[in-house]
């Protein structure tokens, strides 16, 4: 599974270089889709967490970072140098003198740090207050109990110190939409938002709720001859048959594929020419609750793990659209540990364990599910009779998939099936297995083992990134032996790309996140021109 | 008349009531709120106080009673309230989407009408003929068709195989984007108005008035014209009233398959994200644009026929 893994990635590697070599030409319009089921929330990227909305967000606007696809790290993108104080705590950001925002001015500090106040605005309930949450002083601001972030300290126009509450890399969480740069006086116009300006590579020319968002170049984008592109129009798309339908036809130059389209794909000589494929940050699983007694006990959790077939249901189910998990933390972490392997499919083991945790007749626990093909009712359907095989019944309890959140939340469960991001950040993902996280942060199995909250404590003060590496590494580890959920694969993203379009990203984060700003057409597009 | 209309629209304040509670205490017991369901695609991660804090924001702290009366309050001022989601007013996206919805709907019920109706005006006329036989096999097929699967059957040969309209979206509107969401949802209504023609006019064909015009001398064309025609109208005009309405409701399907930027897309992003105010505000338009489509109807009906009066 790991050579397809590599194999898979040094191809679609192998495939962009070529096209990376190539070229590129300007002009031209991209047609790009937004995948998921809704529409655009609003003109104002701050308000929704939803991938949707980060979509049209990387072609409008643009945070301190950018996610760097191909070496798959955060990197600076709005300053030019960064420097860290000798205790890990206070970064001093020199930033960029030739971004200009849409309206011709310059960004500078003060821009960052009113965004930055903006997001967390208490009474708003910005979702990117998470991210800046982890800044010295927010909470403060949140609460009401501040105006400004202590944590933030503008020095000149071109240079800010941010000032952190603990340890950590600020790129693995400032580079998402949610904390996009803002200009700050022109922004608190009232009528920002129907017109918004940005320091994106295209300018908002028009936004059709529910129908599409057009953007055009922005001349004077901070990076000589990008972006490529005369336009972008992105369409938000959620029927995937009706993508399936625009993408054959050649009025949309993108599509994600789900795992029946994914099989036609690649069965059809034409369409597999143009298929990029990549291990995403996500670890589909089933969180099993130990306040339900049979759970409490790692035995238990283990023999699930050994009871069920999860290649075959990958294989027959999942279509390989999906990678086998062997821990918590992805293929494209950094601190994936690929000496791993994955619990062997052995039933007789299974009843081994179950029988000396005391259940030698097996137990019933119900199933909580969404209806989603991937990580839903299907694949527990799928499950149930190898559970079975081993004594343990499954009642399956229907949920729709808004509810799952608050439902998993609450801890209002026996067991879940659910797909949860596993990156990019490897320590800030362990650290939902950490003792001192609450369930209804993301500790959702009330996870608790001394030895990795010792070890993620330790990678958490460490200045050594390789030694970070190795504890994570070693808690993954534990966290896989405990088996606190049944491990079972993380999602290859597939992303079908019209032959004319160049420059696609194997964006691990997700995939249809995509920087337009290195995207071109060539002229064979039908939008070439 | 006027006295009737007023009377009318008195009555559709009670309806809206009613489906305003009805909306609000259906979703006060389905699982889930606007704060879980942004977590609940794995992506994010909200801790209890957070949720706590988005809760209190949106009200959904309150007590049910409480936040049932600050709803009616509002709504009594035409304060559809603010979306979860968008942090705009409700009028204000419903007004986006409002055109786009209204457009499709009108076209649909167009392609009905001008095929349905001639369709089951020529089979009733020479009842167990081909013309007969046809059309109502295809009004069946129509009526047991699923919009979903039509559509994409509609996709497929027009836009992939023959290439003569776009598979998806608005455009700006033009009728080239307009065609195929229309039939798609036309489909349906156009099938009802062809069996409810048919069964008017056979049933009108044996009326005492008709056959007594006939013996009068009066010319076949006339008969169909003045008598047929005219009478069976009225029941027709009933159906494409109530299934004016209909469409709006249905359009749901059709706008979320075609990309389509109506209040339908609108309504199922904000179900799905339990963007409640949205939700209530959209389905009120809807039920509000059934009640007034069908009193005109019964306005029109009043023109077409002299002897139905309203008192």
């Amino acid at each position: 599974m790991l050579n397809k893994w590599f194999l898979s990635t040094a191809l679609t590697l192998a495939a962009l270089t070529v096209q990376a070599q190539e070229q590129p030409r300007r002009g031209g319009t991209i047609r790009f889709t937004a995948p998921y089921a809704t529409s655009f929330t609003s003109n104002d990227s701050h308000v929704s967490p939803q991938i949707q909305d980060e979509i049209y967000t990387y072609a409008l606007h643009r945070s301190l970072y950018r996610w760097n696809a191909a070496e798959n790290k955060p990197e600076l993108e709005l300053a030019t140098a960064v420097s860290k104080s000798a205790d890990g705590l206070t970064w001093t950001y020199k930033l960029r003198d030739d971004a200009l925002f849409h309206n011709g001015r310059k960004m500078t500090a003060d821009d960052i740090i009113w965004s930055y106040t903006r997001i967390m605005d208490g009474s708003k309930s910005y979702p990117g207050a998470r991210h800046i949450r982890r800044i010295k002083g927010a909470v403060d601001v949140e609460k009401g109990q501040a105006k400004e972030i202590s944590g933030l300290k503008k020095i000149d126009d071109q240079t800010f110190e941010m000032t952190l509450v603990e340890k950590a890399d600020p790129g693995f969480f400032l580079y998402y939409g949610q904390t996009a740069v803002y200009p700050a006086k022109e922004a608190q116009e009232p009528d920002f938002f129907n017109k918004p300006i940005g320091l994106g590579p295209f300018k908002f020319v028009e936004h059709v709720p529910g129908s599409r968002m057009v953007l055009e170049r922005w001349e004077k984008y901070f990076k000589p001859g990008k972006p490529y592109a005369d336009k972008v129009v992105i369409s938000p798309m959620g029927e995937a048959a009706s993508r399936d339908i625009a993408f054959r036809n050649k009025e949309i130059d993108v599509s994600i594929l789900g795992p029946t389209q994914y099989v036609a794909y690649r069965a059809d000589p034409n369409l597999s020419k143009g298929i990029l494929e990549v291990a995403e940050v996500f670890t589909r699983n089933m969180g099993m609750n130990p306040a339900f007694k049979p759970f409490s006990d790692k035995r238990v959790r283990q023999a699930i793990n050994h009871a069920i077939d999860s290649d075959l249901i990958i294989k027959r189910l999942v279509r390989d659209k999906a990678y086998r998990a062997t821990g918590w933390l992805p293929l494209s972490s950094p601190a994936y540990d690929k000496e791993m392997k994955p619990y062997a499919f052995d039933p007789e083991k299974a009843k081994k364990l179950l029988t000396e945790a005391g259940y030698p007749d097996g137990f019933e626990f119900e199933w909580t599910a969404t209806p989603n093909e991937s990580w839903g009712v299907p694949i527990v359907e799928a499950v149930i009779p190898m559970l079975a095989k081993v004594g343990v019944k499954v009642k399956i309890k229907p949920i729709e998939g808004s509810a799952l959140g608050g439902t998993v939340q609450k801890g209002d469960f026996q067991a879940y099936i659910w797909s949860n991001t596993s990156g990019p950040d490897p320590l800030t993902i362990l650290k939902c297995y950490h003792s001192a996280t609450p369930q209804s942060a993301c500790n959702y199995t009330t996870y608790k083992n001394p030895a990795v909250d010792k070890l993620i404590d330790e990678a958490g003060n460490t200045d050594d990134p390789a030694k970070r590496i190795e504890l994570l590494k070693k808690a993954n580890a534990i966290i896989y032996d405990d088996a606190p959920v049944w491990f079972f694969n993380y999602n290859k993203a597939v992303m079908a790309y019209q032959p004319w379009l160049k420059g696609l990203q194997p964006n691990a984060t997700e995939l249809a996140l995509q920087q337009y700003d290195e995207l071109w057409v060539d002229a064979s597009s039908p939008a070439a021109k | 008349m006027l006295q009737f209309v007023f009377r009318r629209l008195l009555q559709a304040i009670p309806i809206l009531l009613a489906v305003a509670g009805l909306i609000f205490l259906l979703f006060s017991v389905i699982p889930g709120n606007f704060a879980s369901t942004q977590i609940s695609d794995g992506r994010a991660v909200m801790d209890a106080e957070a949720v706590e804090r988005m809760n209190r924001q949106f009200g959904l702290d309150q007590p049910l009673a409480t936040r049932f009366a600050t709803y009616v309050g509002k709504l009594a001022t035409l304060d559809l309230g603010t979306s979860f989601r968008t942090r705009q007013p409700v009028w204000h996206l419903i007004g986006e989407r409002l055109w786009p919805t209204m457009q499709l709907a009108f076209a649909s019920m167009m392609f009905a009408i001008l095929i349905g109706v001639p369709l089951g005006f020529l089979a009733a006329l020479r009842p167990g003929g081909i013309v007969d036989t046809v059309s109502m096999v295809t009004a069946v097929s129509g009526l047991s068709l699923p919009k979903f699967w039509l559509g994409l059957m509609l996709m497929y040969l027009f836009a992939l195989q023959l290439g003569w309209l776009p598979s998806f979206g608005y455009g700006d509107g033009a009728l080239r984007n307009l065609i195929l969401p229309s039939i798609a949802l036309g489909v349906a209504p156009l099938a009802l108005l062809a069996r409810t023609t048919r069964a008017a006019v056979l049933e009108i064909m044996n009326a005492d008035f008709v056959r007594t015009a006939r013996a009068k001398g009066m010319s076949e064309r006339r008969v169909v014209q003045w008598h047929l025609a005219r009478n069976a109208l009225v029941i027709v005009l009933t159906t494409v009233g109530l299934q004016f309405g209909s469409v709006i409701g249905q359009a749901v399907v059709i706008e979320k398959l075609f990309a389509w930027p109506g209040l339908g897309s609108l309504l199922v992003d904000s179900v799905s994200l339990r963007d409640i105010p949205v939700v209530q505000g959209c389905i009120l338009v809807i039920v509000l644009f059934f009640l007034v489509v069908n009193m005109l109807v019964d306005v029109l009906a009043a023109i077409i026929d002299p002897r139905i009066r309203y008192s």
